[in-house]
């Protein structure tokens, strides 16, 4: 893809030369559609003479006959074909990505050099503890790492994904009430709230309390007071919200929940706005769960994994997911004897290859280098915020954290969308921002840039923008026909869901 | 700090434009007794030669990496993995993209997404697989509660205890806050290994919801899946395969073959590292008639404006971030980067060399066996067997013991898992155990039988 390597804005022709025509790498096949019968992309070592074949050994009506359609390829094949696609993606480390709430922050390589370690990658989950102290002592140490960074009193890195870490929490919260011999039925949740946080309600079997921010974008502690009732478990809180503020009575609404016996769960999804400036612990979270993909610099891998630690207060310790570490005179261990735990979320232990790099992470910042983090993450949204302001005004009159979330009126004035902009976005080798969410701001965008991002890339990002607007105005289907660099053009989402075609099949 | 851009000048010019003096001055409006406490006590931060000397001396202390004849499965396994897997996943276009929410920025993501959904389909003969799990409990646990939205008036979860230990108590984690479930355990057959079919068809009636079996199981043995599923179905229930050697899937019938209703698996086998248990794949494969109360992202086929094919994320009305507490899942970020290893790896085994290295792990295993019979230790099941299988033996911990001063990690116990299984010990071979290796084995567990 001509795009693919390049930041910033690039001179996108006045009129394309040849439109609806540029095919760079378009139509790559699918990796059926390069078959040819026989060819082989491995080699087995050889079988010893006479040995009778495996389908013989168990049995042939224990076997399949075929397996009909299946990739048929030469190594270097597979290897080009995957190399192409590889050259259709937008990504972190190719382009600005301030892809809001999703903390699209550089990934250090060497982290994932030192997850393929053979001491580390080589390790299977039944070693012996005492063949694997090294792995257990790295967990330990991040465990420790989180709890500080946090302000929380005990953590369990079991599970897999952030999602996962909400459903942890919030079955966590519902044993601790049973235990007390109570059953609460409801969870409150903020209006700006991550879809993640009701679905997981849901799941944990809560009943679902919509509490309304306020008209500044924030909760307040008297909305918690009206809303909370014995029959709330908890309130899951994002902290800063999904508009990117504060939450300035986080303490006032922990204690409005605390008083009636509620919890609050704080989603950490957006923790990298806090790395030293302020803790969940003491804001009154009786629960966080952070996503390690996020502010911990993890490979978001086009999707995972992640993973989705959950650090908690001492009274909630005793129902953290099996397995639990525990060190004794001989070593790590991990127990599975602890009779009030949630239990098991997963197969094996957590996503300790997710581990391994953010504890590299966390050593290579340190204490002093991650509040460094948060700062210049903070400065660098409200230095958008400041420079998009004059057509891009903020949805909020809020001081703005790590990102902020802008509106605009180009809808009114020339019909023009917010994910128009941010397709046209893509002509400039950008990766769009999220857009309509938080679900109360119409039409909204928003800005996540990190600390990893120089100015020089923020200052490309502005014009971008600028001149969209300008588009917008001036030139309105422009921005209703982009993209027009990229691989595809406009792709026909509701059309995929009409009809779905889901897999690709054999043609008969 | 090297992976922030900024110096001082860049820094004084954006809080100059900002109205600000100092960054501190962007937190002020936090409030003072946070901030007060906020220090992080962590050393200081290291150089990139530190932090790979660091975290080099705990990976050196993972003894058990290296070094030894390992015998280790029950649920992950040892294979080998082509160097091309690595080579594909280290790309950064994949690796550090996220959800692709902008198809057109993200055809390379999506397409291979499609290809992964297609191949899963191929091995387990369903119509329609999602675009990955965490990993085999995660999905089995998934597979129960989409059964579960499928069959809303039915309350009983039969699971063959035969299925595995971490995948039976994720279920039971996953099912603990939603009323009106009974999970049944179904015993296995003490001779054959396989789930007790007179069992099942005790249970089978109209309140089961769902029955799910291992396929190999957790004891090695390969379950009678078709037969299961027949019975499951005539009670009217849902029939749930899981299977953890995704590597068996290339050889034995394929569940769709079977009859059965949803597939789910462990992709760990398939061109993914150890890693000491993670991250796997979860995946999840089933018939396109319930295809709306599958959890997790779909990739479909489409059309761009000028009528090209284009891949996009689809049916999201399914899901977290449209329909929120109606969702059918909670999950957002999956196992995308670990599908896509399984997707090359695949593509790499092709439709001959999969096909021939699951016979490879078949013949090793039964090679393996045999050298231990002609040793006097038997096998614990008498049921047909893929690569792992269990070992009557009289004390298993002191065997383990035994193997391990030999530096053989022998398999794995079965007691502390199941306590009637305690002379039991399960040991998988795959094609990174050579022939000579069995008659070691053999010498050390046979010295303390």
């Amino acid at each position: 893809m001509a795009s693919a390597g390049r930041i910033g804005p690039v001179a996108v022709p006045e009129t394309p030369s040849t439109p609806n025509r540029i095919e760079p790498v378009a139509g790559v096949p699918l990796i059926f559609e390069l078959s040819s019968e026989g060819r082989r992309a491995t080699d087995l070592s050889p079988r010893a003479a006479g040995e009778r074949r495996g389908a013989e050994i168990i049995g042939v009506e224990l076997c399949r006959d075929d397996l009909p359609g299946f990739p048929e390829l030469s190594e270097p094949q597979v290897l080009r074909h995957f190399l192409r696609l590889s050259q259709l993606n937008f990504a972190q480390a190719l382009q600005f990505y301030p892809l809001g709430s999703c903390t699209m922050k550089y990934n250090p390589v060497v982290n994932d050099e030192l997850a393929a370690l053979a001491g580390l990658a080589g390790l299977h989950p039944a070693t012996p503890a005492h063949l694997a102290q090294g792995a257990l002592e790295m967990i330990a140490r991040m465990e420790a790492a989180l709890a500080e960074i946090t302000g929380m009193d005990a953590v369990s890195l079991h599970p897999a994904a952030g999602a996962q870490g909400e459903l942890t929490g919030l079955l966590m919260v519902r044993a601790y009430h049973r235990k007390r011999g109570e059953v609460r039925h409801k969870v409150i949740i903020p209006d700006t709230s991550h879809g993640t946080n009701p679905a997981s309600c849901t799941l944990a079997g809560f009943e679902v309390i919509v509490a309304k921010s306020n008209r500044r974008g924030y909760l307040e502690a008297a909305e918690v007071r009206r809303l909370v009732s014995d029959d709330v478990a908890a309130m899951m809180v994002t902290n800063p919200n999904t508009l990117g503020i504060f939450e300035p009575e986080i303490q006032d609404i922990a204690a409005a929940l605390h008083d009636r016996g509620a919890m609050l769960y704080l989603d950490g999804a957006n923790m990298n706005a806090l790395f030293g400036v302020a803790k969940p612990g003491h804001m009154g979270a009786d629960i966080v769960q952070l996503n390690l993909h996020k502010s911990f610099s993890t490979p978001h891998g086009g999707g995972g994994p992640g993973a989705g630690p959950v650090a908690v207060k001492k009274h909630l310790e005793p129902f953290l997911p099996l397995p639990r570490l525990k060190h004794s005179g001989a070593g790590y261990e991990f127990d599975a004897e602890r009779p009030d735990s949630i239990g098991r979320m997963r197969s094996f232990h957590n996503n300790f290859g997710m581990i391994v790099r953010a504890y590299a992470y966390i050593l290579a910042l340190g204490g002093d280098g991650l509040g460094m983090a948060s700062r210049l993450a903070i400065l660098g949204a409200n230095y958008l915020r400041k420079r998009l302001q004059p057509h891009f005004p903020s949805a909020t009159g809020e001081p703005s954290m790590h990102e902020c979330v802008l509106s605009h009126d180009l809808e009114k004035r020339a019909g023009v969308s917010t994910l128009e902009i941010a397709k046209r976005l893509l002509d400039f080798g950008i990766h769009p921002p999220t857009i309509y969410f938080p679900l109360v701001v119409p039409g909204a965008l928003m800005i996540e840039p990190t600390e990893t991002e120089s100015k020089e890339i923020l200052d490309s990002f502005v014009d971008a923008m600028e001149r969209i607007y300008d588009e917008a105005l001036n030139d309105p289907e422009r921005v209703k026909s982009a993209p027009q660099t990229l691989p595809v053009s406009r792709v026909d989402e509701a059309g995929a869901a009409r009809r779905p075609i889901l897999r690709w099949e054999k043609k008969a | 700090m090297r992976f922030m851009p900024h110096t001082g000048n860049d820094v004084a010019a954006m809080l100059e434009t900002i109205g600000a003096k100092h960054l501190d001055d962007l937190i002020a409006h936090v409030p003072a007794s946070l901030r007060a406490r906020a220090t992080i006590n962590l050393d200081r931060g290291r150089s990139e030669a530190d932090v790979v000397r660091e975290i080099s001396a705990l990976a050196a202390r993972n003894t058990g990496a290296s070094g030894f004849l390992s015998f280790l499965g029950a649920g992950y396994y040892r294979h080998y993995v082509p160097a091309a897997v690595r080579a594909v996943i280290a790309r950064a276009e994949f690796a550090t993209g996220y959800t692709p929410y902008q198809a057109e920025a993200s055809q390379g993501t999506t397409q291979a997404i499609f290809e992964f959904q297609t191949l899963i389909t191929q091995l387990t003969a369903m119509e329609v697989a999602n675009a990955s799990m965490y990993d085999g409990a995660s999905a089995v646990a998934e597979a129960v509660l989409m059964a579960r939205r499928l069959m809303p008036r039915r309350s009983v979860v039969a699971l063959s205890r035969a299925l595995w230990p971490e995948y039976r108590a994720t279920i039971r984690t996953y099912l603990s806050a939603l009323d009106g479930l009974d999970i049944v355990e179904v015993p296995f057959d003490d001779a054959t290994g396989a789930t007790d079919l007179p069992a099942l068809d005790r249970i089978a009636n109209d309140r089961l919801l769902c029955m799910v079996t291992g396929y190999p199981n957790a004891l090695g043995i390969i379950e009678p899946l078709g037969a299961i599923a027949e019975m499951t179905h005539r009670a009217g229930a849902l029939a749930i395969s899981a299977t953890a050697e995704g590597i068996a899937l290339g050889l034995l019938r394929a569940p769709g073959e079977l009859g059965v209703d949803i597939a789910v698996g462990e992709g760990q086998s398939l061109g993914l590292p150890l890693q000491f248990g993670g991250p796997g794949v979860g995946f999840m494969a089933a018939r396109l008639t319930h295809l709306r109360q599958m959890p997790g992202r779909l990739v479909g086929q489409t059309r761009d404006r000028d009528g090209r094919r284009a891949f996009c994320l689809t049916l999201n009305t399914r899901e977290q971030h449209i329909r929120r507490e109606r969702a059918t899942s909670n999950i957002c970020t999956n196992h995308s980067l670990c599908a896509l290893a399984a997707t090359v790896y695949l593509s790499l085994m092709g439709r001959l060399g999969l096909r021939e290295l699951a016979e490879r792990n078949v013949e090793l295993a039964h090679q393996a066996v045999a050298v231990l019979e002609a040793a006097g230790i038997r096998r614990r099941f008498s049921g047909p067997f893929f690569n792992e299988f269990a070992l009557k033996l009289a004390n298993p911990s002191a065997a383990l013991e035994a193997a391990e001063r030999k530096q053989i990690l022998a398999g794995v116990a079965l007691g502390p898992d199941y306590p009637e299984l305690s002379d039991a010990l399960l040991v998988s071979v795959t094609e990174m155990n050579l022939g000579g290796e069995f008659s070691r084995l053999a010498a050390a567990i046979a010295e303390v039988r």
